[in-house]
């Protein structure tokens, strides 16, 4: 018998108590847990910037055709010179932005990943409630290492991207299970030392969010 | 039965009442443990309590895994052909040995002699690491407190931070003697000592071929596999190597991709307090161009199928190993995990140590009554495991097999002698006649402050009053008294 028959056959005398009849939808899973949120989607926003403020990300609120502006005071800042941007990245916002742009195609070696100075990214997703953003591997986000390798990760994100709740972003993204999904909270941390919260171990350690506001001027 | 064979329980351990007391005469580390386990446990009821629906979060997580353990067999079918389709190779492995020989294996065939390890219970579990070292593979440990344990030749304490009992001074000197190229000016700042990390693992991370994981979760309707963590290591370890090796325990298995919206909230904010941790990955399968091309799973057996087995055990198979009841248990924070002598330690080690490798050891004897029973740890629990109530159905098993093995407590004894006395009711009155005056004259005012033989384990930490001189029933029929009192009080 194979491992695998006769791990099954284990499993299966050692739920002899549980009746033939019985399907796994029986077992009934009360999902009463709140699925969205009574906040409006100004106070949504707000809650996302201060969540995500919460790790020590910064986060910033640009219009449209000021992103340029806000990415080239972060590339000042953060002493960036060279920045990646995955295919499908609309370009035009790193012009101007006074660091000079390293494309991801063909794909780049990880040691020359290693060597950029930061990395700018779309994201599929906010989350306000957790202060989380989500990117899955395609268009404007690019493969999972450029996210991840690069010193600085500054992502875009639409104020229409963010969602209150955990159970309303994975709606959002069950339309793309299958693809790779990173849920990022903050710059990469840990609490391995007397559980105190240390920012930037081997993941980005800068992270910066700009929240674009594409709603009418108030 | 087939009880885990893997080490679980680490070579030479003692049983806990033994170990505990080796541990608690550690003051450094019960001074930590103290502060740190206080510590998380505000940090957890803070973000628990925003949840306004986080009993709902619990018993939808309660029974998202009892839908799965009682149908275990379907959904680990349903996850293999999830996971084939996705391009991943899926193994089985009936125990820890078999599990090694595998990812031993694919390892060999690619020609490398170091691999990434991202933190993994289940790995430490069966004793990977050092199964692959007497085969000359270096298995980097890459999460912090893991590579703080693996330089010191320590032992993990904790299923979460494994190097908690270590203050940030003792870190430091490991760091100092033990880490390549730590600068003579190293100090016991964590973002310096993480700085150090990171500089150190950071060239093994662009270098490594071969990545060895565990999984936090395995969806079946998917074949998704995720993991959560904190520092990026994981990440790195999923994303650049080419070969990507996951073990992962057969009760790691979720129905479908939506039930991750219930275990997303209840993991971190049980765990390290945090709404969210930094990271989390979800990847299915093979992707073009992202991540590694090659992806295996070996799921493991190593004794589950035992646990799953007693209808009352079952329960701690539902472990998302959280750490919420160690971080919480009167126990724990004092003696800390080492006492456990089991790579699972606190009250979750303590029903779930036994049940894996069975009750032939007086280790896994012992860890039942390794609890006062107060609860809490049941409280805490984000997918409402009663260790409690496990806990004292392992007692009752530990208890009966040293019964059917002619192993005689002198508790039994004890209590059988008292069960005669309770029975019998000249008996009892000829023995407490007898008794008391003796007990009254030797106790002395003051109480009892040491009692012989088996008496001592009482008496060590706690005195007895002094008994009175005579019985109430003596007193009582003094008192011309009938049975019933009643009638001449008045």
């Amino acid at each position: 018998m194979s491992a695998r028959e006769t791990i099954l056959a284990r499993v299966r005398a050692a739920l002899a108590d549980v009746p033939d009849s019985e399907k796994p939808d029986d077992v009934a899973i009360p999902r009463d847990y709140r699925r969205s949120s009574e906040l409006a989607g100004a106070q949504v926003l707000d809650l996302f910037a201060e969540t995500v403020a919460d790790y020590g990300a910064t986060v910033h609120r640009s219009r449209p055709g000021d992103l340029t502006v806000t990415l080239a005071e972060i590339c000042r800042r953060r002493r960036v010179h060279t920045l990646v941007a995955p295919p499908g990245f609309p370009e035009q916002v790193v012009t101007g932005a006074g660091a000079v742009l390293m494309r991801d195609g063909p794909p780049m070696s990880a040691a020359s990943l290693d060597r950029a100075d930061g990395v700018v990214t779309t994201a599929a997703l906010g989350i306000a409630e957790t202060g989380t953003i989500a990117l899955v591997t395609g268009p404007g986000m690019g493969r999972r290492a450029l996210s991840l390798v690069p010193d600085v990760h500054v992502c875009l994100i639409r104020d229409d991207q963010v969602v209150a709740t955990v159970p309303e972003a994975m709606d959002v993204l069950s339309d793309s299970a299958t693809e790779p999904i990173t849920l990022i909270s903050g710059g990469s941390a840990t609490s391995d030392i007397e559980l105190v919260r240390v920012e930037g171990v081997h993941g980005p350690r800068v992270l910066h969010v700009i929240i674009i506001e594409s709603g009418p001027d108030t | 039965m087939s009880p885990a064979t893997g080490p679980v329980v680490w070579a030479g351990s003692k049983p806990f009442p033994r170990a505990a007391r080796t541990q608690l005469a550690k003051s450094e580390q019960r001074a930590t443990l103290n502060r740190v386990t206080h510590q998380i446990r505000r940090k957890r009821a803070v973000v628990v309590g925003e949840r306004d629906d986080w009993e709902e979060l619990r018993r939808a997580g309660e029974q998202i895994k009892t839908r799965v353990l009682r149908h275990l067999d379907i959904y680990l079918e349903q996850a293999e052909r999830s996971l084939v389709a996705a391009g991943v190779t899926v193994h089985w492995a009936t125990d820890a040995d078999h599990a090694n020989r595998i990812v031993h294996a694919l390892v060999k065939e690619t020609g490398e002699t170091e691999i990434v390890k991202i933190k993994s219970m289940v790995t430490a579990e069966i004793g990977l690491n050092e199964f692959l070292a007497q085969r000359g593979i270096t298995a980097v440990e890459t999460d912090l407190a893991e590579l703080i344990v693996q330089l010191a030749d320590d032992l993990p304490s904790h299923i979460v931070v494994p190097a908690i009992h270590r203050n940030r001074r003792e870190i430091r000197e490991i760091f100092a003697e033990h880490l390549p190229g730590a600068p003579d000016t190293l100090t016991d700042e964590p973002s310096e000592l993480a700085r150090q990390a990171r500089r150190h693992l950071r060239e093994r991370f662009l270098r490594a071929k071969v990545a060895v994981s565990g999984a936090n979760f395995v969806v079946a309707d998917t074949g998704t596999l995720c993991i959560v963590e904190s520092e990026g290591n994981g990440r790195m370890c999923l994303t650049l190597p080419q070969r990507l090796i996951s073990v992962v325990g057969i009760e790691k298995v979720i129905p479908t991709f939506a039930d991750l919206e219930v275990f997303l909230q209840l993991l971190p904010r049980s765990s390290t307090g945090e709404r969210m941790n930094p990271y989390t990955s979800l990847w299915t399968g093979v992707t073009p161009g992202d991540g590694p091309q090659d992806l295996h799973v070996v799921f493991l057996d190593n004794g589950r199928t035992d646990a799953l087995a007693d209808p009352v055990g079952r329960q701690a198979l539902r472990c998302i190993r959280c750490s919420a009841c160690l971080n919480s248990c009167p126990v724990y924070e004092k003696t800390g995990g080492h006492a456990y002598g089991s790579v699972y330690p606190g009250p979750i080690g303590a029903i779930l140590t036994p049940q894996l490798r069975g009750m032939d050891d007086p280790v896994d004897r012992a860890l039942p009554f390794a609890s006062s029973l107060c609860g809490a740890c049941y409280e805490v629990c984000p997918v409402r495991i009663n260790i409690p109530q496990v806990l004292t159905h392992l007692r009752a098993k530990a208890v009966e097999h040293d019964r059917v093995h002619g192993r005689h407590h002198l508790e039994r004894l004890v209590f059988r002698a008292v069960a005669k006395a309770f029975d019998d009711d000249d008996l009892y009155a000829t023995g407490l006649g007898l008794g008391l005056p003796v007990a009254h004259r030797v106790a002395g005012s003051d109480g009892i402050h040491w009692l012989p033989l088996a008496g001592a384990g009482w008496t060590k930490s706690r005195d007895l009053p002094r008994p009175p001189q005579r019985s109430f029933r003596d007193w009582w029929s003094d008192q011309g008294l009938d049975a019933a009192g009643g009638g001449s009080i008045s």
